[in-house]
C-alpha cells in the first residue's frame, strides 16, 4: 500500500462530513486581523456568535502605525485609520476573541506572533483571513487564507468547506550557496514555477536543502507558496521544529509535550507517498534573486539582467514584459545592479523574524545607508530579541530608522508608503502595482540583500560585499 | 446569497494576465464596508488620477460602463485574499468573470457571493476577447443549469463546474445553514478529537 502525504494525513483527519466531494473541515485556529472587519459585520448582520472564541486570535498589524506608538490608538493621527484598530477591539472583546492589540508588548503581525507564542503546532488546520497564512505550513501545519465570507463561517462555526487540493512537492537538494537564503530560494521557485504555477496545489517542501533552513526561513519560504498560487506550502516538522517549539507560552507542557510530541513524529509524508506533481531544483545554483517586473515570478539573479524584450519570441509575453518594465521603469536588458533605488523597507510578515534582522544587521555593519531605510520588527517579541542583541544600533549607527511592529510598508494602508515612482528594495512579498503605493515601484529582495542595497544605493550583490 | 441562474450582458475584455486583487481593489480601499462606493473602487488606480479625474480604461467609457461580465486572461484575481475585491465587481455590476484560470482564493470569495467564475480554455477566451473588441457593447450569455456561455458570434461553449458550487449558486445556498445540517456530526467529531489532542486545549 502507498504511503500518505503529510498533506493528506492532516486533511483526512480534519474531515467531519463529505458532500459530492466538497468536505466539511474541523478550524483547530482563525487567525485574523483589522481587516477582518468584513467578516465581524457579516457575522453582526447574521446575529451570530463566534463558536469558539478561544480558538480565534486576532492581531493589529495592518493599520498600526510604525512610529509614534507611545499613545496606543490615540495616538493614530488618520481617524479611518483609527477606527480599525478600534473596530478589532470592539468586536474582539465583544466575542471574547484573544487580541494581540496595539498597546501589547507581544504585538506583531499575524504570521509571526502565533508560531512565536506557540499557538500554530504541526499538524493543525489553520485557517487566516490574510493569503499569507500559508505561512504556518513551516510546522507542518494545514494553513491557508480565506476571504471575508469564509472567514466569517469559520468563525460562526469553528468548520470550512473546502473542496480537496491536489499535492505538489518542490524538493531543493544539495547546499544553499554563502549569501543565500531562504527568500532567494522561494523567489526561484516562483521565478521557475510561475505565479500559478501552484494553483489548485498544496506544496511540500523536501530536501536537504529545506530541512537545512531554521525555522525562521522555512516560514519566509511557506510564506510565500501563495505567490505561486498554491492554496499552502508546508515542510515537515523535525528536531528544529521540536526545538523551537518547546517552552513557548501556548506550546503543551509537562505530558501534554510528550502526546503532542509522539503525535507530531507521525505526521511526516511515508516514504513511498506519491504526489500529483514534482520538482526538484538545485539548492546550490540558486543565487541572491531580485524580482525587476510587477508580479514575483518575473525575477532574476543579481548576478543578471532584466530581460531582453526583443528575444522574447511569444508575443503575449513580450508585451506583458513590456508592460511591466514600463510600469517599473527599467530599461529592456539592462544589468540588474544597474538599478538605483530610492529606499529599502526591511520587514513584513516574510522576512521580519529574528534571523532577518540578524542578517541584514550583519550587512548593515559594514557602511553607512545612502538612501532612506527602515527596518520594521513583525512584533513586539522580535523587537526586544533584536534589542537585546544590539541589532537595533547596529542599525541606528548605519543610518536605519528603527521602528515598531506592524506590516508597515509591505501592505502600505497604515500611512507607510511610496510616493508615486519611488523605487524600493523591499524584503516583503509582493511586487504588485501599487502595492506599496499608488505608483509606487518595488524590488523583492532578502533582509541582506535589501541591506547591501541601502549602502551602495542600487540593486547589489550582497556577497561581493560580504566578502570583504 | 442572490442566485446566479442565467445572464445576458454586456462584456468587457481585459487582455492583461495575472490581474491581482491590488488592481481589482487597491488596498487602501479595504477599510470600506461594503455600498455602492466599490463600484468607483474596482480597478481605482487603472481608471483613476489622484485628483479624482478619469483616466483611459475600458470601464470609464460607454458601453463598458455597464458592463455585466469580464472577459479575462489566465490566473485572474491572485494575491491578496481581500473579499473587497470581489464587492468592487459586484457593486460594478459584473456577475460573471470568464477566464483561463483564476486564483483559488479569489475564485471561493466570488463564489460565496454569487458571482460567477467560467474557466474556459484560453483559446476560446482569447477568442471572445477578439470578438469583444471587434464590436464594442457586444453581449455574452452565460446559463449556469446548462453550463454554456454563448459568445457574441453566438457559438455555444461548454464549461465544467463543481457540481457543489453549482448548486449553491442555482439555488443561492448559504454555506451556514448546509454547515448546521451536520451538527451532531460536528459535536461527536469535536469532542472526539479534544480526546485526541488534549494539549489543544489544556489552560
Amino acid at each position: 500500500m502507498a504511503g500518505k502525504t503529510m498533506f493528506e494525513k492532516i486533511w483526512s483527519r480534519h474531515v467531519i462530513a463529505e458532500e459530492e466531494g466538497e468536505v466539511l473541515l474541523y478550524v483547530d485556529r482563525a487567525y485574523v486581523h483589522e481587516g477582518s472587519s468584513h467578516a465581524f459585520a457579516q457575522l453582526d448582520k447574521r446575529g451570530r456568535r463566534v463558536a469558539r472564541p478561544q480558538q480565534v486570535f486576532a492581531h493589529a498589524d495592518h493599520y498600526v502605525p510604525t512610529t509614534g506608538r507611545d499613545r496606543g490608538i490615540e495616538g493614530i493621527a488618520i481617524p479611518e485609520i483609527r477606527n480599525m484598530v478600534k473596530l478589532l477591539q470592539t468586536n474582539t472583546a465583544k466575542h471574547g476573541v484573544t487580541l494581540f492589540g496595539i498597546d501589547d508588548p507581544r504585538q506583531g503581525i499575524l504570521h509571526i506572533v502565533p508560531p512565536e507564542q506557540g499557538i500554530t503546532q504541526p499538524g493543525l488546520l489553520i485557517v487566516g483571513a490574510d493569503s499569507h497564512t500559508s505561512t504556518h505550513g513551516a510546522f507542518g501545519t494545514l494553513a491557508f487564507g480565506a476571504g471575508a465570507s469564509e472567514v466569517m463561517h469559520v468563525m460562526a462555526m469553528q468548520q470550512l468547506w473546502q473542496r480537496k487540493p491536489a499535492t505538489l512537492r518542490i524538493t531543493v537538494g544539495g547546499k544553499l550557496g554563502f549569501g543565500v537564503s531562504a527568500k532567494d530560494v522561494i523567489l526561484a521557485i516562483i521565478a521557475r514555477i510561475g505565479v500559478d504555477g501552484g494553483a489548485g496545489h498544496v506544496i511540500e517542501y523536501a530536501g536537504t536543502a529545506i530541512t537545512g533552513l531554521t525555522m525562521e526561513g522555512r516560514m519566509t519560504l511557506c510564506n510565500m507558496s501563495i505567490e505561486a498560487g498554491a492554496r499552502a506550502g508546508m515542510v515537515a516538522p523535525d528536531e528544529s521544529t521540536y526545538a523551537y517549539m518547546e517552552g513557548r507560552p501556548y506550546a503543551p507542557k509537562g505530558a501534554n509535550w510528550k502526546k503532542a510530541l509522539d503525535a507530531w513524529k507521525s505526521l511526516p509524508t511515508d516514504v513511498g507517498a506519491e504526489f500529483d506533481k514534482d520538482v526538484a531544483m538545485d539548492g546550490g545554483a540558486i543565487a541572491p534573486m531580485v524580482t525587476w517586473g510587477t508580479n514575483p515570478e518575473q525575477a532574476g539573479p543579481v548576478t543578471g539582467n532584466v530581460p531582453d524584450v526583443r528575444n522574447v519570441g511569444d508575443d503575449n509575453k513580450r508585451a506583458e514584459y513590456e508592460a511591466a518594465l514600463d510600469y517599473m521603469g527599467l530599461q529592456s536588458g539592462m544589468p540588474l545592479r544597474d538599478i538605483k533605488v530610492d529606499r529599502v523597507f526591511i520587514g513584513s510578515c516574510t522576512n521580519s523574524r529574528i534571523e532577518d534582522l540578524r542578517a541584514a544587521a550583519e550587512v548593515a555593519r559594514l557602511g553607512r545607508a545612502t538612501i532612506p531605510a527602515w527596518v520594521v520588527p513583525g512584533s513586539g517579541t522580535v523587537k526586544a530579541q533584536a534589542e537585546k542583541e544590539g541589532l537595533d544600533r547596529i542599525f541606528i549607527a548605519a543610518g536605519f530608522e528603527w521602528r515598531d511592529p506592524g506590516c508597515s510598508l509591505c501592505t502600505a494602508i497604515n500611512g507607510d508608503q511610496l510616493k508615486p515612482g519611488e523605487r524600493c528594495a523591499s524584503t516583503s512579498n509582493r511586487n504588485f502595482r501599487g502595492r506599496q503605493g499608488t505608483g509606487g515601484r518595488t524590488h523583492l529582495v532578502s533582509p541582506a540583500m535589501a541591506a547591501a542595497a541601502a549602502l551602495k544605493g542600487r540593486l547589489t550583490d550582497v556577497r561581493d560585499l560580504l566578502k570583504h | 446569497m442572490q442566485p446566479f441562474t442565467k445572464l445576458t450582458g454586456i462584456a468587457v475584455p481585459i487582455d492583461e494576465p495575472n490581474i491581482d486583487t491590488n488592481q481589482l481593489c487597491p488596498t487602501r480601499f479595504n477599510k470600506v464596508p461594503r455600498g455602492p462606493k466599490h463600484r468607483d473602487i474596482l480597478f481605482h488606480d487603472r481608471r483613476f488620477n489622484a485628483d479624482g479625474s478619469e483616466k483611459e480604461h475600458l470601464l470609464n467609457v460607454e458601453p463598458f460602463k455597464r458592463s455585466q461580465i469580464v472577459v479575462a486572461n489566465r490566473n485572474w484575481g491572485g494575491g491578496s485574499s481581500r473579499e473587497s475585491a470581489v464587492y468592487a465587481l459586484y457593486e460594478f455590476g459584473i456577475r460573471c468573470v470568464i477566464a483561463p484560470s483564476f486564483a483559488d482564493i479569489h475564485s471561493n470569495n466570488c463564489a460565496k457571493n454569487g458571482l460567477l467564475t467560467v474557466v474556459l480554455p484560453d483559446a476560446e477566451c482569447a477568442a471572445i476577447r477578439k470578438q469583444l473588441r471587434e464590436r464594442p457593447g457586444a453581449t455574452v450569455s452565460v446559463d449556469l443549469a446548462a453550463q454554456t456561455v454563448t459568445d457574441a458570434k453566438g457559438q455555444v461553449r461548454r464549461f465544467d463546474i463543481h457540481p457543489v458550487r453549482k448548486k449553491c449558486l442555482l439555488e443561492g445556498l448559504d454555506d451556514i445553514a448546509r454547515t448546521e445540517q451536520y451538527q451532531d456530526r460536528f459535536e461527536a467529531f469535536e469532542a472526539a478529537y479534544r480526546k485526541e489532542r488534549p494539549w489543544l486545549y489544556a489552560g
